[in-house]
């Protein structure tokens, strides 16, 4: 194809990823390096019988008109990036010098909202991914082996945490397991222990949250483990029956192999998607125990009045190095993989 | 030979069928439950002293005098106005659907077609848009929206939305493309058609799986959105999900936590029936998908 005609078969395409995928992160970028205008003070005489005071107070007039000016705000470098809520230089080296001992350390350091952000991002991320692929696994090839009649019916049933949004499919799982819903009231009453909830135990919050991102993904992997089985070639198979192969020597020595692409691949999106995690935060109203790096950003966004774009900002360009990070060995091999085979 | 490959012992039939039938279980009872909870009141569906008044709807019969209720559907979709909402979900998901499959056929039969090295770089470009956080991709519309005034409508968040899932529909397109023999368009462009006529006439007729799983993912990206849609959209033009959402946000009305509860069903039901209805073409996509990706 020449290049005029690509150019224009892709020119639509390409306008608007460029437009709303490229040109936003550099909006961010910029967005990091400002900081919002600080209000204008005023010194006002008081005078009355007794004598004159003076006030501060905001001169409400001058603040307005220099947000009309710099709406952005003023230029403020890498100052957010440095700040109490990002990177929290100051505070870690005050720390370092502070504290007797690594655990202190480390206590503080991980009570800082970043570092708190990305623990738990990470955690999440490495806690859901495994587990997730190994049950994909297993459920794919127990209903591959069920008979006809019953597959579509047993794939459908076994998909449906993966359409429904992580909102909803939170929402819908809180209510069971809330203090007051059906499986936490149970739990409640066996274990004699009226207080007992969800929200009793820091631990416990995160590991719901994980159950709950194993419940999400699982079927993501299913449902690709399932497509990739019908490929698996028949022959090497058989002929491993004809060798006296068990069943689970088949699966471990042909199945397994053929499936490995698939199972990278799975590993990219779903480390991709759980980075992001942010909406089951909100449908289990975890936000006192588990704060994400994206829920930072949307908690600084959150209020209409008062967005904090500069924090924002600055917490979005992290997040990006951050998962650039993490997904730069998969990435590489996707490159590679690609790359031979063309 | 087939047939011995798949008999399988006693033990693993049944190993299997418990597995399968826990797994389901496990998926499929928290949606049921919603759905009967849905039509009981508060006090029944988050009960503090015994849970069999879910199931017995002890409370919604002194509340209401029956055991089942639509109260929580009624005031929802009137007063809640929860109808506008399923309105504005349905704009946005059309329009997502029908403008990013125009798009991404465009693009997606150029990159398979052109033998040019860029058409590479391009697919990994697209790989890295895909991994972006959508949330870091919201903070840096917001204040450019808001300075050029179109923050807040709906179509501000249906291209957005396109955008955002351009990488997707693109990688999935190449390659079902990819599946058609090129000899099909070559042969064509010898009989004279130009590049687009043989993209119109000989390639989309055979693309048609291919574009309906594209669409499939399209639609359920677009319906089930929360970030862009709470942060882009303003009250009135709140899609599905995020109003669900605000009923959350007022606790103080022991009623709108019903609402939530019921608008959850409300918006489930048609995903689902759309979802069993087309499963055959979401699988084969994410089969081709998978294989290549």
């Amino acid at each position: 194809m020449p290049h005029k005609t690509f150019f224009w078969f892709f020119f639509p395409t390409g306008l608007a990823m460029i437009l709303f995928i490229g040109l936003p992160i550099v909006s961010s970028f910029f967005q990091s390096l400002h900081i919002e205008n600080q209000q204008i003070l005023m010194e006002v005489e008081n005078c009355d019988p007794f004598g004159c005071t003076t006030n501060v107070r905001v001169d409400v007039e001058a603040t307005e008109k220099l947000k009309e000016e710099n709406p952005l705000g003023r230029f403020n470098g890498f100052g957010t990036y440095t700040d109490r809520n990002h990177l929290a230089f100051d505070e870690i080296k005050e720390a370092w010098n502070t504290s007797s001992s690594t655990s202190e350390f480390k206590d503080i350091v991980l009570n800082l909202p970043f570092y708190k952000a990305v623990l738990f991002t990470l955690t999440f991320c490495f806690a859901v991914t495994p587990p997730v692929i190994i049950l994909g696994f297993i459920v794919a090839l127990s209903i591959n082996t069920l008979v006809k009649s019953l597959k579509g019916l047993a794939i459908f049933g076994a998909i449906l945490p993966m359409i429904v949004t992580p909102l909803i499919g939170s929402l819908v799982l809180f209510w069971m397991i809330d203090s007051q819903g059906i499986i936490g009231a149970t739990i409640k009453i066996l274990f004699g222990d009226p207080n007992l909830s969800l929200k009793s135990s820091s631990t416990l919050t995160w590991i719901t949250l994980i159950i709950y991102g194993i419940w999400h993904n699982t079927p993501f992997a299913f449902i690709v483990f399932y497509a990739a089985l019908q490929t698996v070639p028949q022959d090497p198979i058989e002929a491993a029956l004809i060798d006296g192969a068990s069943r689970f020597q088949r699966v471990r020595f042909i199945v397994i192999p053929h499936l490995y692409p698939v199972a990278t691949f799975i590993m990219l999106i779903c480390l991709m998607d759980n980075f992001r995690v942010f909406e089951p935060i909100i449908g289990f109203s975890a936000e006192g125990v588990a704060q994400s790096l994206s829920w930072m950003i949307y908690q600084d966004l959150r209020n209409e009045n008062k967005m904090l774009f500069g924090s924002a900002g600055a917490t979005s360009m992290l997040t990006i190095i951050g998962i650039a990070i993490l997904l730069t060995p998969v990435l590489l091999r996707t490159w590679k993989e690609f790359r031979t085979e063309r | 030979m087939e047939s011995q490959i798949n008999r399988y012992s006693k033990q693993l039939i049944i190993f299997n069928s418990i597995f399968i039938l826990i797994w389901l279980t496990i998926s499929i009872f928290p949606f049921l439950w919603t759905l009967w909870g849905s039509f009981k009141v508060k006090a029944d569906f988050f009960t503090r002293s015994d849970w069999t008044y879910a199931l017995s709807g002890f409370n919604t019969l002194i509340e209401t005098g029956a055991t089942t209720t639509v109260k929580a559907y009624i005031e929802s979709w009137t007063e809640g106005e929860f109808w506008r909402a399923t309105l504005n979900t349905m704009i946005v998901t059309v329009s997502v659907v029908t403008i990013s499959l125009f798009l991404g056929t465009l693009g997606a039969y150029a990159l398979s077609r052109s033998t040019f090295k860029y058409t590479f770089y391009i697919l990994i470009a697209a790989l890295i848009f895909r991994a972006m956080p959508h949330i870091t991709l919201v903070s840096g519309y917001l204040f450019p929206f808001f300075q050029l005034n179109i923050w807040g409508i709906l179509p501000t968040t249906i291209i957005v939305l396109v955008a955002i899932n351009q990488p997707f529909t693109l990688w999935l397109l190449y390659s079902f493309f990819k599946t058609v023999p090129k000899e099909l368009d070559e042969s064509a462009l010898i009989d004279g058609c130009s590049y687009f006529q043989a993209f119109r006439f000989i390639i989309m007729p055979v693309m048609w799986p291919g574009v309906v799983t594209a669409g499939l993912f399209s639609m359920m990206l677009a319906y089930n959105d929360f970030t862009v849609t709470a942060l882009l959209l303003n009250q009135e033009n709140y899609t599905m999900v995020p109003k669900i959402n605000a009923y959350l946000g007022t606790i103080e009305y022991g009623g709108n936590y019903m609402w939530a509860v019921s608008s959850v069903v409300s918006a489930t039901a048609p995903l689902f029936m759309i979802i069993w209805f087309f499963q055959r073409q979401l699988i084969s996509g994410l089969t081709a998908g998978a294989v290549k990706g």
